[in-house]
């Protein structure tokens, strides 16, 4: 099993030195759920069967308890959260016009903790920033994805799509690579998926978790020996933005599970 | 033929292959189950009984896609009266540290006698399920499933 | 703060035989576990679930360290009245949790 997942892997270099990197056309893009084993899609699509929706009931009570020395509830300003974040995710990273750059959705949630309810922010991957970033993205659910539209943006996805196709790493190879050049061909027995982040945060298999799209990409640059981005870092919101704006159109499904 | 090391393994290899001083990983291999220790586990449920094959179907996907999380769905085809019904499921393993998995514990109100969950299975192995019925008789069913690995894991802890 | 999703159809009809899903939040640590400084990250998992309906117990299991994270259980039972369904799990660390649902059976 080892030494066959190097050689795929070096394989795969070979043949990427050769193929161009070449954007997926609209008409072809899938989610990455449509990758997945049957029993995985029927874990995703069961609400009572989704382990993704234990994190969204936890975000429920944390949205309705109040925080921080303001001693407000999200609840206070946005009452129920499935009407009034509807939309919201689906165009997430946005651009934050204090910080001047885009933020995701789990650093507004932080900002809102911060300005709004004198609350200290959430750490990153912790259960109640994934909690509150699950019911945020689940009132989303369904919608088409809008990120990227607002022009300010375009500096920061242009950084952020250098970055999905520059090679990288002790494995040298960027994420065009694989997501745009090669998806769908095995890589040691599974499937490589277009690389959409359609459903996050989301709970995959591996992690039996809960877990968000920065958690991901950092599993991701590890796999290819890279040095992960920090949470939060620059350079990873750009991705990030770059990656869903690359999503345009696709309907958010959080939570989803993958393997 | 012979899946010897875990996937845990194979990351420790080839994270010191990578001179990148990236997360420490540790190599330590759990202790396994051997096909020895499933039959006594399975003898410690059914005592001298033979177990005879039949009745029980096993529903687990071929090709798993994660070891983590594989969902498991175990049917006994029996009328489920007070006269005769399914007593118990019992579900083991030959290769997690571990051979016992579940145990399911059903009667007459139960109508159906069918369970699902969702195992862990460290590796490609055979899964025993084997059904109690109410006249203390044992039937049981054998799967082989092959286990992959996940793209890109953090092996964070 | 554990959470538990429970699938129990509202209503029924009297015989009729009727499937129960329930989806608990825990972590099941195997106990197999190590950190990277190579010591043994104790096991913590879920070890039994039970179910009452009307006080009476129709189903029950044990649960060892296979179990997946957030334990997954469904199983059948026939709706002979309406009342309530009682769910209880139980585990290493003095862990114990309830939840329960209606059923309305004519």
């Amino acid at each position: 099993m080892n030494p066959a997942r190097i050689i795929v892997v070096a394989a795969l270099l070979i043949a990427a030195c050769l193929a161009r990197a070449a954007e997926i056309p609209p008409a072809e893009r899938r989610s990455g759920s449509s990758f997945m084993a049957p029993d995985s899609q029927a874990m995703q699509s069961d609400d009572t069967a989704n382990p993704g929706m234990l994190w969204v009931l936890d975000g429920e009570k944390l949205w309705n308890g109040k925080a921080g020395t303001a001693g407000k509830a999200c609840a206070d300003c946005h009452q129920d959260a499935r009407v009034s974040m509807k939309g919201i995710a689906a165009r997430y990273p946005a651009y934050d016009k204090a910080l001047a750059r885009p933020v995701d959705l789990e650093q507004r949630i932080n900002l809102c903790r911060v300005r709004h309810q004198q609350a200290t922010p959430l750490a990153y991957e912790s259960r109640d920033l994934l909690a509150l970033t699950a019911l945020v993205a689940r009132a989303s659910h369904g919608v088409g994805i809008e990120t990227g539209a607002d022009p300010q943006l375009a500096p920061f996805i242009a950084n952020g799509r250098d970055r999905y196709l520059q090679r990288q790493g002790q494995l040298n190879l960027a994420c065009s690579n694989c997501h745009d050049d090669n998806w769908d061909k095995l890589l040691a027995g599974a499937a490589i998926t277009q690389g959409h982040p359609t459903g996050y945060p989301l709970y995959r298999l591996e992690w039996q978790s809960l877990g968000s799209l920065q958690r991901r990409l950092r599993a991701c640059l590890s796999g290819i020996r890279a040095q992960p981005y920090n949470y939060g870092a620059p350079e990873m919101i750009e991705l990030e933005l770059y990656l869903m704006s690359r999503a345009r159109g696709m309907p958010i499904e959080t939570p989803a599970v993958r393997p | 033929m012979k899946h010897e090391s875990t996937r845990r393994q194979f990351l420790g290899l080839a994270g010191s292959a990578a001179a990148l001083g990236a997360v420490p990983l540790v190599t330590l291999r759990p202790a396994a189950a051997t096909p020895a220790s499933m039959t006594s586990a399975i003898r410690a449920v059914v005592g001298e009984a033979t177990v005879r094959t039949g009745k029980v179907k096993l529903d687990v996907p071929p090709l798993v896609e994660n070891g983590n999380t594989v969902p498991m769905t175990v049917t006994v085809s029996n009328p489920m009266t007070t006269a005769d019904h399914v007593v118990s499921i019992h579900v083991f393993n030959e290769k997690n540290p571990q051979p016992n998995m579940g145990n399911f514990y059903l009667g007459p109100h139960a109508g159906r006698a069918q369970i699902s969950s969702r195992i862990r299975l460290a590796d490609s192995q055979k899964i025993v399920a084997i059904a109690k019925l109410s006249d203390g008789s044992f039937w049981s069913a054998t799967t082989e499933v092959i286990v992959t690995l996940a793209a890109c894991t953090d092996e964070v802890i | 703060m554990a959470s538990a999703l429970i699938n129990v159809p509202k209503k029924a009809r009297r015989g009729e035989i009727i499937e129960i899903k329930t989806l608990m939040s825990h972590i099941m640590e195997t106990g197999y576990r190590h950190t990277a400084e190579g010591e043994v990250i104790p096991r913590d998992i879920i070890t039994s679930f039970s179910c009452r309906y009307n006080g009476v117990e129709i189903f029950r299991a044990d649960l060892f360290p296979a179990f997946s994270a957030n334990p997954f259980i469904t199983f059948f039972t026939i709706a002979q009245e309406s009342g309530k369904f009682d769910f209880e799990w139980t585990g290493d660390k003095g862990f114990s949790d309830t939840a329960s649902a209606s059923i309305i059976v004519e």
